[in-house]
């Protein structure tokens, strides 16, 4: 607990930032005191990570006044940032693996001799003392990219801190850490913390949250809707904060709950068991059903993106079976996905579409070898894309425009439409609404609809509840690496969804 | 307003268009030069001089035009070049005063067997690269010297002469006034630009080099497309080594070795991006004919012939800005891509 009596080292009020036209900070007071685990929690946009780039000096320009140790400051870098003795660690973490421990404890201010050159036993002696200090244990000889993950985040904080930061920012630091991990991370943030520095704990593990901190607050539409004390709050208050009441109609439906239909007798197509790709999902078993939409839910991290690509052929799994219409099948690359009838929408549009090609040669590049075996029918392939310009409703319809040219949501249906015109056995879309606007979106639900009318097997994979939520009838839910939950003909909410996760 | 955007747009077409007429207008204007500052460069005679002094670098620039469009690059193309042209002199009767160890075979199975070893040597170079993973640049500089070693060995600091009938037909003939090169080259080129342009095949190297990641994504055999490429690649300098030691008259160790920066330069001056999936083999013979015009018109001016080669480079520089530079204006007007 800290000091009810502790100076605030960071106290900011009436914070308000726009981009553009979109606000999305509205008047937040937020305050950090000295020797303070704080937590931050909301969904996706909610204005956690704008708060937090507005600390780090990120973010300069905003309305509102931001003070350290009572000072009022307005940095213009992060630089300026860090020299006021801040210091963040993202999700993705910026180390140097393939130098040692010391080296990167030591990055941004290596120890010199006198002669200039690199003082070698002072910068493993110096970063064996710091990471002891924390209680950490490793050799500063080692190769930074041998450590386990766990590790290299302890390793990438005790540099943060060598580099002389009192106040830490922490980004989802456990979504990806296995149990014991986890524990060995919250003995050196409660170590810090006993030593007087203050540390920002951004997660969407409210577990976690609720487990190391020592105030939270939450984030809902760019407001901080409440500050309180971890022991006096649980989950339940957190969940019913972050989703809040009065919204508009069609997240009404997902806060009230949806009602799942799955079809249990439908004869399976995809079947999945005990899929392992170390490090990233373990032990995974699933059955998707011709004419259903399987969604499989998971925050950022969860394994869920992996499995998705490894359904495609293009991770591979170091164990387990994969089974299409109950033959088992190789999928080594994505051709032998595509030959067996799987299809696939990464959850970046740049991931499979050619921006400086015409449309059409977008829709058809994974069709080719069905409208001719050597030579190319240019006309063929532009009536295939014009009948599916004109059924997904592409804007414009033209479809030898370059590809670029079009609007994100309009790349997105040309990215589904590559894989229309023969239809696979199992679609596999991965965040296929991200970044739409409201009618893109419903556009892609329809698609989706659709299809599953023609007995295929769908998966949606996603970190967005509403997405899974518009698209599911059954629903696996996935957490570190582990499906942890399935939803089948029952009511399912969104504060289901999250509590289960 | 309306005019505006046309105006936009036009301006538009005519940037993304920059790669193509970049390189002609160079080469109309080195003509134009050329024409102007000599008496003897325009004429039939000479016309016929440059399409030959210009075929065997068009036959390896055609295979490296594939391999450029898939953003990856081939520097063993003259040593494979000069390795096959060795090895169907090595299995040809030489002159006895010729003293070198070799293996006299029939004209035809000196051929097949002089295509099998360019066609191995690009197998190794396709492994190397889609199996193993090592970068094109590095796997096809061990193949450079690999391909050297092989000429070194065979020929052992000697000089071969004959070569198989058919081969110094094709190489130092002529049909009328039209050497048989330039025909070969001629064919090579049109087969390269067909593929390209007509083939499913030639689709798929387009969209590997434009985007691979989404290639793959898409279902295409990334690897195997690399694979046949690098194929297509170290075969055309075969062809291209073995018309040259006819068209040379003899058959000895480094031989090509100025081919290499050639054949690249004239794919890249052509206009083919550096990047992948933007030109073809209609800019490859505008380059090949803006570096044997040049080659060609600096012999007909009084110039310091040591000068010819810092030229050289200098274009080659302001190709690759111009490259790089197209480029960029396309990502520029694509916003998202």
């Amino acid at each position: 607990m800290p000091d009810p009596i502790a100076p605030e080292v960071i106290a900011l009020s009436g914070v308000t930032k726009s981009f553009g036209g979109v606000t999305a900070l509205r008047g937040v007071d937020f305050s950090l005191a000295a020797g303070e685990i704080h937590g931050l929690v909301g969904e996706n946009g909610a204005g956690k990570s704008t708060l937090m780039k507005i600390i780090a000096g990120v973010h300069t320009g905003y309305l509102g006044e931001m003070r350290i140790d009572r000072q009022p400051v307005h940095f213009a870098s992060p630089r300026d940032a860090r020299a006021a003795g801040i210091g963040m660690v993202h999700q993705e973490l910026a180390i140097m693996p393939d130098l040692s421990v010391a080296e990167n404890v030591h990055m941004g201010a290596l120890p010199l001799r006198k002669s200039g050159l690199l003082d070698w036993p002072g910068m493993r002696r110096g970063a064996a003392e710091h990471l002891a200090n924390l209680g950490i244990d490793i050799d500063p000889r080692t190769r930074m990219g041998d450590l386990p993950l766990g590790l290299q985040q302890l390793v990438e904080i005790a540099r943060v801190l060598f580099s002389g930061a009192r106040i830490i920012i922490l980004d989802e630091p456990t979504s990806a850490l296995a149990p014991p991990e986890v524990e060995r991370l919250f003995s050196v943030l409660r170590r810090l913390r006993d030593a007087g520095r203050s540390i920002i704990f951004i997660s969407h593990f409210l577990d976690d949250v609720l487990a190391i901190c020592d105030r939270v607050t939450v984030f809902r539409n760019g407001h901080a809707i409440a500050t309180e004390p971890c022991p006096r709050i649980n989950k339940r208050w957190i969940i019913d904060r972050m989703i809040g009441a009065g919204h508009e109609a069609l997240e009404e439906t997902y806060l009230t709950g949806i009602t799942l239909r799955s079809k249990p007798d439908a004869p399976v197509v995809l079947q999945v068991e005990h899929l392992d790709r170390p490090g990233t999902y373990q032990d995974v078993s699933l059955r998707a059903r011709a004419g259903e939409v399987l969604g499989i839910y998971g925050f950022l991290g969860s394994g869920q993106l992996e499995l998705a690509h490894t359904l495609f052929g293009r991770l591979r799994a170091s164990r387990g079976r994969i089974a299409l219409d109950g033959k088992p099948v190789r999928l080594a690359s994505t051709t032998q996905a595509r030959r067996a009838g799987i299809a696939f929408l990464p959850e970046s549009r740049r991931m499979m579409l050619f921006g400086s090609e015409p449309v059409f040669k977008n829709v058809t590049i994974s069709i080719l070898d069905r409208i001719g075996r050597v030579w190319l029918r240019p006309r063929v392939e532009r009536k295939i894309a014009a009948d599916h310009a004109a059924r997904l409703r592409i804007r414009p319809p033209d479809v030898q425009r370059a590809l670029r040219t079009l609007s994100g949501g309009n790349q997105q249906k040309v990215a589904l439409a590559k894989w229309l015109t023969h239809l696979p056995r199992v679609l596999v879309l991965s965040e296929p609404t991200r970044g739409m606007d409201v009618g893109a979106k419903d556009d892609v639900t329809k698609i989706v609809r659709g299809l599953v009318r023609q007995d295929i097997a769908v998966i949606v994979v996603s970190a967005e509840p509403e997405t899974i939520l518009s698209l599911a009838d059954r629903i696996l839910v996935m957490k570190k690496g582990r499906i942890v939950r399935e939803f089948a003909d029952e009511r399912v909410s969104k504060d289901r969804l999250l509590e289960a996760s | 307003m309306s005019e505006q955007i046309a105006v936009s747009r036009a301006t538009m077409r005519l940037q993304g268009q920059l790669r193509n007429i970049a390189p002609f207008l160079t080469l109309l204007l080195l003509v134009a030069f050329f024409s102007i500052a000599s008496d003897s460069f325009l004429s039939f005679g000479n016309l016929q001089n440059i399409l030959t002094q210009i075929s065997v670098t068009g036959i390896i620039a055609v295979g490296l035009t594939f391999v450029i469009l898939c953003a990856e690059i081939d520097l063993s193309v003259a040593s494979i070049a000069n390795a096959t042209g060795i090895v169907v002199a090595w299995f040809t009767v030489q002159d006895p005063s010729v003293t070198i160890a070799n293996v006299p075979l029939p004209g035809w199975a000196a051929i097949i067997l002089a295509l099998a070893v360019c066609v191995a040597l690009g197998a190794v170079n396709a492994f190397g690269l889609t199996r193993i993973g090592i970068p094109s640049f590095i796997m096809t500089l061990a193949m450079l010297q690999i391909a050297a070693g092989i000429c070194a060995l065979l020929v052992r600091g000697q000089i071969a002469y004959a070569v198989p009938p058919l081969i110094a037909t094709l190489g130092s003939r002529s049909i009328g006034p039209v050497p048989w090169i330039v025909i070969v080259t001629a064919m090579f080129l049109l087969a390269g630009h067909v593929v390209l342009t007509y083939t499913r095949f030639g689709r798929y190297v387009y969209m590997t080099g434009g985007n691979r990641e989404a290639a793959e994504y898409s279902g295409v055999n990334v690897r195997a497309i690399l694979s046949v490429v690098m194929i297509i690649s170290a075969v055309c300098s075969g062809v291209a080594g073995m018309l040259g030691v006819a068209y040379f008259g003899s058959a000895q160790q480094n031989e090509f070795d100025t081919y290499l920066l050639d054949s690249i330069s004239a794919v890249v001056v052509g206009g083919t991006s550096l990047f992948g999936g933007q030109g073809g083999i209609g800019n490859t013979i505008i380059g090949l004919f803006v570096l044997g015009v040049l080659n060609n018109g600096l012999d007909h001016v009084n110039i310091d012939s040591f000068l010819k080669i810092l030229i050289r480079g200098l274009i080659l520089l302001v190709a690759l800005v111009i490259n790089v530079y197209a480029q960029r204006i396309r990502g520029a007007a694509g916003g998202t891509g």
